[in-house]
């Protein structure tokens, strides 16, 4: 079957193509060509994606080795892509979804100069290269190669109107709380490749297989290993205690958010635990953690939703407790759900951030909900997909959020119901603030000023065009997924993702499974007519209490401020002040200082007096045999 | 006669030398002094180089000249010496001409 994925290489390779041309050429190129340029690019890796994609649904999968990425005594390392089920539907989710975020960015970024335009795109295009390889990659260290360029190319865009300093202090901040996890990731590979001497995912999911409780990789090896690329997950994925870059990282253009930040480089963490699903079903231990982090991270995200007032802070936060919801499931050893979730997540969640960005163009920039209101009748295309995804993402069947959420709840259930009971509060929280949203946006009277309001107008088809078609992908996306209570055999993804994923089983009996859905729909639906009640007609009072708590989110990042970032700046300003002037400074100046010293006196010494000079010759002589003759030996 | 007697000559010669040289200030005389160390090396040479040989006949070694050498570094110094000491005349000269003396002491301007 190795032959059947000969064009593979051109998946990443095309954006990466459109990277250097538009990168390159940003000062010669219009807008036009560069909009059209990198959008089809994707597509093209769309197209590409598509067929890989039909083939690995024959039952094709394979690893393709290039060349030799490293190459020295005991380790080869190839450049290796490997391609199969997850890799596929990966490719489709980011090559598709990116490729309708390039359209609506065409317009959305339409007023940058041209060459902050093509860069934008050369951005774009780089991150799309790097998520390629990211998921294309056949062993940890493409993997890892992958993981750092969707790092810097999120840190690029965060950055990207980088002559407003609290941007770049985003960008800057997103970073650095990446390299942490970089780091722990890192190390984990290396654990890897010093125990089983491969970075190969096959190679090395084998060797754990057929040694593990072994000395050559004991229980304690598989607990740090798993660990350590947990901790590499949490800051990729922003999860606690690393999730705080992500809110600030809506610094950035809109759709970035929406692809990078949503749809996306934030799924990354999922995808690699995923991978490496063969590792973590040994290490219960961490795949506990994993899922008490997930539910912590999901509930506190979910209530610091509830009250925060800019329109993509509360995407964002959102996007943090979907997060945490995956990996609840991936803690839970619901790799498949995890999956299926990134997936629907990818689709509503894209689709509401581009929906924001639209609210945000016809606003002038607007992004405080408390300004907006009313915008259903002005903004009917947009209101009708913000609607959709608020829908899907709450969890009302048919749509696509009903179907993974659903698999998510059901597998926590089984596996503790102690978090389920969490899960579903927090399921409600989101179906609670996401409601809010869309009624102080899209209902009740306008509250913004004069100008804006003549100012309102629906935004352009180029970018509406990928609203309908995520608000289809929203409806439609969870279809894929329908567990066996609903429809016998209608869960195609399960079987599609067969070979790679365990696939789910479970003891609960279909009235159950059905009870438990019925009650968190029932609920659902209620907690959204309390929010209809609540925000139909009066303005939010001010928060008190614990809910003063939540708009300021938990002060997480005061307390990191204290904790961590003044202590260091702290550790700095001691550095600069005194140990800098006093000891190097002394160090390097005293040593200067000794030999001006020592030369001053020396001077003396040549007083142009030929007989000082002559005695001088002579003693040295004398000194010389004497040391010669009586004490050398 | 014993090795010892030349030993002892060169020795109080090249002392004599040396505290020439470190204690006068005349150039003229310190370039005798020098002279007169050259020379007291050479001496040296030429009495080893006789022991060497009477050693030689003594033990009947089978060697061609035996101490040869030592008085061939001899002649090699000696003509050294003497293209050194035209050499060196020619500097004093010229230093007279320059300063109208031949005292060290007012050499010092060379440290600048």
């Amino acid at each position: 079957m190795q032959a059947s994925f000969k064009l593979a290489f051109l998946i990443p390779l095309l954006p990466l193509i459109g990277f250097l041309i538009n990168g390159l050429g940003r000062n010669l190129l219009s807008k036009r060509v560069t909009g059209v340029l990198a959008s089809g690019m994707v597509l093209f890796s769309f197209l590409l994606s598509l067929q890989v994609f039909s083939e690995v649904r024959e039952g094709a999968s394979a690893v393709i080795s290039y060349f030799d990425f490293i190459r020295i005594q005991g380790l080869q390392i190839p450049f290796s892509f490997q391609i199969d089920a997850l890799t596929s539907l990966f490719l489709l989710i980011i090559t598709g979804v990116g490729f309708l975020i390039h359209v609506y960015s065409t317009s959305y970024m339409h007023d940058e100069t041209d060459a902050s335009f093509a860069r934008y795109f050369a951005y774009l295009n780089l991150f799309v290269f790097s998520m390629l390889l990211l998921v294309m990659g056949g062993n940890y260290v493409i993997l890892f190669i992958g993981w750092e360029g969707v790092g810097l190319c999120s840190y690029l865009l965060i950055g990207f109107w980088f002559k407003n300093p609290a941007y770049t202090k985003a960008a800057n901040k997103a970073f650095i709380m990446n390299r942490i996890g970089d780091l722990a990731f890192l190390l984990a590979v290396f654990w890897i490749i010093i125990k089983t001497g491969s970075a190969n995912y096959g190679e090395v999911f084998s060797f754990i297989t057929t040694n593990h409780g072994t000395p050559k990789f004991t229980a304690t090896d598989i607990t740090i290993v798993s660990l350590l690329l947990f901790v590499g997950a949490t800051g990729k994925s922003a999860q606690l205690p690393l999730y705080t870059w992500l809110p600030d990282a809506m610094a950035g253009p809109t759709p970035v958010s929406a692809l990078i930040h949503a749809a996306t480089m934030v799924t990354a963490g999922i995808y690699m635990i995923a991978r490496s699903n063969v590792l973590y079903s040994l290490a219960p231990l961490t795949l506990s953690i994993i899922s008490w982090v997930g539910l912590a991270t999901a509930l506190l995200a979910a209530t610091i939703a509830l009250r925060q007032y800019d329109i993509k802070k509360v995407l964002a936060y959102s996007t943090v407790s979907q997060l945490g919801f995956m990996f609840l499931a991936l803690g839970s050893g619901a790799y498949l759900a995890a999956v299926f979730h990134v997936m629907t997540h990818a689709f509503f969640k894209a689709l509401l951030f581009l929906g924001s960005g639209s609210v945000i163009h016809a606003m002038g920039g607007e992004q405080d909900i408390r300004k907006m209101g009313g915008l259903a009748g002005k903004l009917k295309v947009t209101h009708a997909t913000f609607l959709i995804g608020c829908l899907a993402i709450a969890g009302i069947p048919p749509l696509s959020g009903f179907f993974s959420k659903d698999a998510i709840l059901l597998n926590v259930f089984v596996h503790n119901p102690v978090q389920y009971g969490i899960a579903v509060f927090t399921a409600l929280l989101t179906a609670f603030y996401m409601f809010r949203v869309l009624i102080i946006t899209f209902y009740g009277s306008f509250r913004g000023t004069k100008e804006q309001l003549h100012h309102l107008h629906e935004s352009p088809w180029v970018m509406l065009l990928p609203l309908v078609l995520l608000a289809f992908l929203s409806i439609a996306g969870g279809w894929i997924g329908i567990p066996a209570v609903l429809m016998e055999g209608a869960d195609s993804l399960g079987q599609f993702l067969s070979p790679i994923l365990p696939t789910l089983s479970h003891p609960i009996s279909h009235n159950t499974e059905l009870l438990l859905m019925g009650s968190t729909t029932l609920l659902v639906v209620v907690v959204i007519i309390a929010a209809w009640f609540i925000y139909r007609k009066k303005a939010e009072p001010p928060s008190t209490g614990i809910l003063r708590v939540f708009e300021n989110k938990w002060y997480v990042d005061e307390l990191y401020e204290v904790i961590i970032v003044k202590p260091l700046t702290r550790l700095s300003a001691f550095l600069r002040e005194w140990v800098e002037p006093r000891l190097i400074d002394g160090l390097v100046n005293g040593v200067g200082r000794s030999v001006q010293y020592t030369g001053r006196q020396l001077r003396f010494l040549q007083s142009g007096q030929i007989g000082n000079y002559v005695l001088l010759m002579v003693v040295a002589m004398v000194v010389i045999l004497f040391v010669q003759f009586f004490i050398r030996k | 006669m014993p090795i010892n007697y030349y030993l002892f000559l060169a020795i109080a010669l090249f002392s004599i030398g040396v505290v020439g040289v470190l204690t006068r200030r005349n150039a003229i005389i310190i370039f005798m002094c020098i002279e007169l160390m050259l020379n007291a090396v050479n001496l040296l040479l030429v009495a080893f180089s006789k022991m060497h040989y009477q050693q030689a006949v003594a033990a009947a070694l089978p060697i061609a000249n035996p101490g040869v050498e030592g008085q061939l570094f001899v002649f090699f110094i000696m003509v050294v010496a003497a293209a050194e000491v035209s050499v060196g005349l020619a500097i004093i000269v010229m230093l007279y001409r320059n300063i109208h003396s031949v005292d060290i002491n007012f050499l010092n301007r060379l440290k600048h």
